[in-house]
């Protein structure tokens, strides 16, 4: 039987994942995916939470504006990346270092 | 329609306004030829701005209530936070475009996206569920990033945004998780819902452990939007890249519409509100206060520190505004009415003394297209004008009276000396002499240092109104402090039910 303990488990995992990922990949691409599971791990949550402890819909509801709040983002972030990819060449993004200090 | 609604919305009206601007910039942008279309998306931009400041003030004297079925408040506080974001938002839109970096664009956009990030403000700090906190903060959050990336030829511009955007991201992520803990734990989104659940006796029971992640979790994402350490990192980056009117409005008003979500969350979930605001208290299963004022010594003084040897003039004020985010957090850490009041005071002298210190800036980069603070050499005989309205602001910053600054320091040591933090004051006011040495560098740079081959700089019409309205404030605030006082004590009103 599965049960909200599973879900949790893996939610966790998941935010893990997408933490490690933003924390050591440097491709811009690749960091972004890393938010992404982030978000997901956070919708895993409130529809989980929403089915077994919280006896409302209100999670559910949530992970709906989370997932278009996540599609804004994304569009965003790739338009700055793609003008990154314009002025340098490159989403890398140890290239991006000219403000420092 | 339900009635409810209808009611609801004719307390709606300066976000209505301000969402009315927003389409009509659109459209204007689009069906008017350029040049044409110039003034008229500014008087458009302008007049929305007005109208929802004009609609603002008359909501200050309606009761606490509860709008649009729980999902937003309409008290003092809300109305307080409002009139201030608008008003930045609209000091700020005077300026934008008297700016080289800006002036050359086409504005049509940044019009449009000041007044998104604006109306997501207004929204931000009027959430009572956790849903629209978190829609209205990644409004604000979203917009802001396209404005900081706006010079899209510009390498820093570009940089500034996208390191803008993953801190972000990140930090929203973090904050939506720390939200669906909550939600676990509680099984509602409403604040005051949540704050009956957790506030029942022997509550923890086993759950401490989540609370307390759920809640460090959701602070990093006001603390991300006040730019406090530890999550400050993109704060000078972002500010140095953007263009400088965007930099301007970055360190007041977003901060500031963070503040207000901050004290509305903690209060309102976090704190047992039985009798007058003097006597709430924090709930025992977590010691937020004590959260926030550790985010608040780590803050005002890495900023003091960072800001020591900083040598263009845009990082070296971003540092400030981070020092500045420090005090005011000390303020929300003591968690009563004089706390609130006292941030309340800070936020006002703030914005005159920060966006003033920001306009010469904007001033000297189109004369000297130069934001390096070598660059500012000489400037006693080259532009008598700069050189000692800078001085007054750097005054103020530091907190010397009877210049506005010195104000906000006093209404934030007093309340930290009062609710019992008497250490935490004498550290915030060692930070403040740490200040010194940075913000008197300036002054010293302006006026001592000299720079034989440089002629006069001349400070166009409009950049010397700007400066004056800045600089009545800063200099002449100690004369209405009456006034002052009553409108921020009286907007300590936060509508805690249901």
């Amino acid at each position: 039987m599965i049960e909200l303990n599973h879900y949790l488990i893996v939610s966790a995992a998941l935010f893990s994942l997408g933490m490690i990922c933003v924390l050591i990949r440097k491709n811009a691409v690749h960091v972004l995916m890393g938010i992404e599971l982030i978000l997901n791990a956070a919708n895993l949550n409130l529809v989980a939470f929403s089915r077994f402890s919280a006896a409302n819909l209100n999670g559910q509801l949530f992970a709906i504006f989370v997932i278009v709040i996540a599609a804004a983002e994304t569009a965003v972030a790739l338009a700055i990346v793609l003008s990154m990819y314009r002025l340098l060449k490159s989403v890398n993004l140890d290239r991006a270092d000219t403000l420092k200090g | 329609m339900n009635p409810l609604i209808v009611q609801d919305l004719t307390r709606f009206f300066p976000e209505l306004a301000i969402s009315v601007a927003f389409l009509l910039v659109i459209i204007v942008d689009i069906a008017f030829p350029k040049e044409m279309g110039k003034r008229i998306l500014f008087t458009t931009t302008f007049l929305g701005l007005i109208a929802s400041f004009v609609l603002t003030i008359p909501l200050f004297g309606i009761g606490a209530q509860s709008m649009f079925f729980g999902m937003i408040a309409l008290d003092r506080m809300a109305v307080f936070f409002k009139g201030f974001l608008i008003l930045t938002s609209l000091l700020v839109l005077l300026a934008a475009p008297g700016s080289k970096e800006l002036s050359s664009r086409h504005l049509g956009e940044f019009y449009a996206l000041l007044l998104g990030v604006t109306l997501g403000m207004l929204l931000l700090v009027s959430a009572t569920d956790l849903l629209m906190l978190f829609l209205s903060l990644e409004m604000v959050s979203l917009s802001s990033y396209i404005m900081v990336g706006y010079l899209r030829n510009d390498r820093q511009s570009n940089e500034a945004s996208l390191k803008y955007l993953l801190f972000g991201a990140v930090s929203t992520g973090s904050m939506l998780y720390g939200i669906t803990l909550l939600y676990g734990i509680t099984g509602t989104t409403k604040m005051a819902a949540i704050r009956d659940f957790i506030s029942v006796e022997g509550f923890p029971a086993g759950n401490s452990l989540i609370l307390l992640v759920s809640t460090v979790l959701i602070l990093a994402g006001f603390g991300f939007k006040t730019a406090a350490v530890p999550f400050h990192f993109w704060c000078p980056d972002a500010y140095e890249g953007a263009p400088t009117p965007v930099t301007a409005f970055l360190s007041v008003a977003p901060k500031a519409a963070g503040f207000g979500a901050l004290i509305r969350f903690f209060q309102t979930s976090m704190t047992q509100s039985s009798g007058s605001p003097s006597q709430w208290v924090a709930i025992s299963s977590i010691n937020w206060p004590m959260l926030i004022l550790i985010l608040s010594v780590l803050t005002m003084t890495f900023g003091n520190i960072a800001a020591l040897r900083q040598e263009n003039m845009k990082r070296l004020l971003a540092y400030s505004s981070i020092a500045h985010a420090g005090y005011i957090l000390m303020g929300a850490a003591v968690s009563n009415s004089q706390g609130m009041q006292s941030m309340l005071v800070y936020l006002i002298t703030y914005l005159f003394m920060n966006l003033g210190a920001f306009l010469i800036v904007i001033e000297v980069f189109n004369r000297t297209g130069s934001f390096s603070l070598k660059d500012y050499r000489g400037f006693f005989r080259r532009a008598p004008f700069i050189a000692i309205t800078m001085t007054i602001f750097m005054l103020s910053l530091m907190g010397i009276p009877p210049f506005a600054g010195f104000f906000g320091k006093l209404y934030v040591f007093a309340a930290a000396v009062k609710g019992n933090l008497a250490w935490f004051a004498v550290i915030g006011a060692l930070n403040s002499v740490i200040s010194v040495y940075y913000y008197a560098r300036v002054i010293k740079t302006m006026i001592i240092d000299g720079n034989q081959d440089a002629g006069m700089i001349k400070v166009s019409r409009t950049g010397q109104a700007m400066i004056w309205l800045m600089l009545l404030p800063t200099a002449g605030l100690a004369l209405f402090w009456g006034p002052i006082h009553e409108i921020t004590a009286s907007s300590i009103q936060l509508f805690l039910g249901n």
